[in-house]
């Protein structure tokens, strides 16, 4: 059966995934080592160390995210974190930087390495370095590739690959997008944080609900009419007369249906977005993929979803993976 | 006012104008107690608030006509309850289902503001601070009020079970969650 790596932004939703049948369940530290550094999520040391107990009880493993970028002068930060993951006894860390995995396989060779999404290695050559050069044993792969571009990976690399499957997309390359870091100052890749709430202004305006990021409008939603998050690549503007969204429309991921052809991609895992989102979230979706694979590795059809409510903009698409560029 | 997901019940009306006969005041102390009881009880209520933890937050439900302020604090937490939406750091509105369905975690914060049940104002941050915090301890308002009510409780709990059954409003935690092979044959 194909792994499913589930999202836990606190301990409860760690207990809620591993209870609905998760395999996996990713989470983070409580500061700027993990790209999900959003106010009241994510876990202390003890939480940390407690969810581990409770995964591995369950048969589930834990997978700490240390997958932002090292400030100069303040790789201590990281390096602790690192440290402390495998001290709480998580099953592996997923990591972005060049400089923490190599930080990672020296001084913590026993610690099972993941790269994450984050590091952006799209291509063979690059995962074949990661996993040469650093025993990286598992590669998240970018939100950019076809299934048929992941099926060629998968014959040319000698590790793991992990993709996703359902919910909120970046639609930049990920790890390098600067967008949010322009509007706010503040850095998803370093700080941990896109969109940092801090910077982020609802205001309802007569008819219309308007998100501000950083004192730059860059939503406005109609009356009844679906909200999405406030970043800036779900923005909507004005460009040569048209208004729209220019990056991308706000729309989530579900490759619900693409399981069997991903299977068949030679993909290890399949991983669920949404560290950000509540246990219920968690709660529901984790059921519902779990179904799904469950029926897959059975020979069977994949199980109808309802999961639309759940996505952002109400509205599902399968992204790269059956994607006609504009 | 938005348009409503379909699943989420809105207060009767007859009921909410009804609840402009009394005054309002009077329900901040019963409130206060038990926030007090439940922060007692879940400590992660104020530490996952972090710097926000002195923030005040109105917790307006929006087919009520009333609403709440909440001053969180370690010990000496505050609820008043005003006619009208008070200054507060931040402002959360939605329906009352809503609001109890997020705090017993039937509901996906984010989901509702997707669909526009859920309105935010004001310091974002601390809103999503103070939602996080609530989403993790897990509270079960409908035992704590019936904890209270002492040796009454046993004639409490089934009442609170109908309540929640007839209005399909979550009175209390949403907790059927198994894990998968478990209790089966």
């Amino acid at each position: 059966m194909m792994e499913l790596v589930c999202p836990a932004g606190t301990p409860a939703a760690l207990r809620a995934a591993v209870e609905a049948g998760a395999h996996a369940v990713y989470c983070g530290f409580a500061d700027e080592t993990n790209a999900r550094n959003f106010p009241g999520l994510n876990f202390s040391r003890p939480e940390l160390a407690e969810g581990v107990a409770f995964a591995h009880r369950h048969g589930a493993k834990v997978l700490v995210a240390i997958n932002t970028f090292p400030q100069a002068g303040r790789q201590a930060l990281w390096h602790r974190a690192v440290a402390d993951a495998e001290a709480a006894g998580a099953d592996a860390v997923i990591l972005a930087d060049l400089g923490l995995v190599a930080h990672t396989a020296e001084q913590h060779p026993g610690l099972r390495r993941h790269l994450s999404v984050q590091a952006a290695a799209a291509n063979p050559d690059i995962i074949n370095f990661y996993a040469e050069a650093f025993g990286v044993k598992r590669v998240v792969l970018p939100r950019v590739l076809t299934v048929a571009e992941i099926t060629a990976i998968n014959r040319e690399i000698d590790a793991e690959t992990e993709v996703f499957v359902f919910g909120g997309l970046c639609v930049m390359a990920e790890g390098r997008c600067s967008l949010s870091s322009y509007a706010t100052g503040r850095s998803p890749n370093m700080n941990g944080v896109c969109s940092p709430p801090s910077h982020v202004v609802y205001a309802e305006e007569g008819d219309t609900l308007a998100a501000r990021l950083g004192g730059f409008t860059i939503q406005k939603s109609a009356r009844g009419a679906p909200a999405p998050y406030p970043t800036l690549c779900k923005g909507c503007f004005v460009s040569e007369g048209t208004t729209g969204y220019v990056f991308e429309d706000p729309a989530s991921l579900d490759a619900s249906d693409l399981i069997p052809a991903l299977a068949r991609a030679g993909v290890t895992a399949l991983k669920i977005e949404g560290r950000q989102r509540s246990r219920a979230y968690v709660k529901e979706v984790v059921r519902s993929f779990r179904a799904a694979v469950e029926a897959v590795a059975a020979g069977r059809p994949v199980p109808a979803g309802q999961l639309a409510r759940l996505s952002e903009g109400q509205a599902a698409t399968t992204g790269a993976y059956a994607k006609t560029w504009r | 006012m938005f348009g409503h997901a379909p699943e989420i019940p809105v207060f009767p009306r007859p009921l909410a104008l009804g609840l402009r006969l009394g005054p309002a005041e009077p329900l901040g102390l019963p409130l206060t107690l038990i926030a007090r009881r439940l922060i007692a009880r879940h400590p992660s209520l104020i530490s996952r608030l972090g710097e926000h933890a002195a923030a005040r937050f109105a917790i307006d439900p929006t087919d009520l006509p009333l609403c709440l302020l909440l001053h969180p604090h370690p010990t000496r937490t505050r609820i008043t309850v005003h006619r009208t939406a008070p200054e507060a750091d931040a402002r959360i509105a939605g329906p009352l289902a809503a609001l109890l369905g997020l705090v017993h975690g039937v509901y996906d914060g984010d989901a509702l503001f997707f669909s526009r049940d859920l309105v935010i104002e004001g310091d974002t941050a601390a809103a999503l601070a103070l939602r996080n915090a609530i989403d993790d301890a897990e509270l079960d308002l409908g035992a704590e009020i019936a904890a209270l009510a002492g040796p009454f409780r046993p004639a409490l709990d089934p009442l609170i079970a109908l309540a929640q059954r007839t209005t399909g409003v979550a009175l209390t935690r949403a907790d059927d969650a198994r894990i998968p092979g478990e209790g089966l044959a």
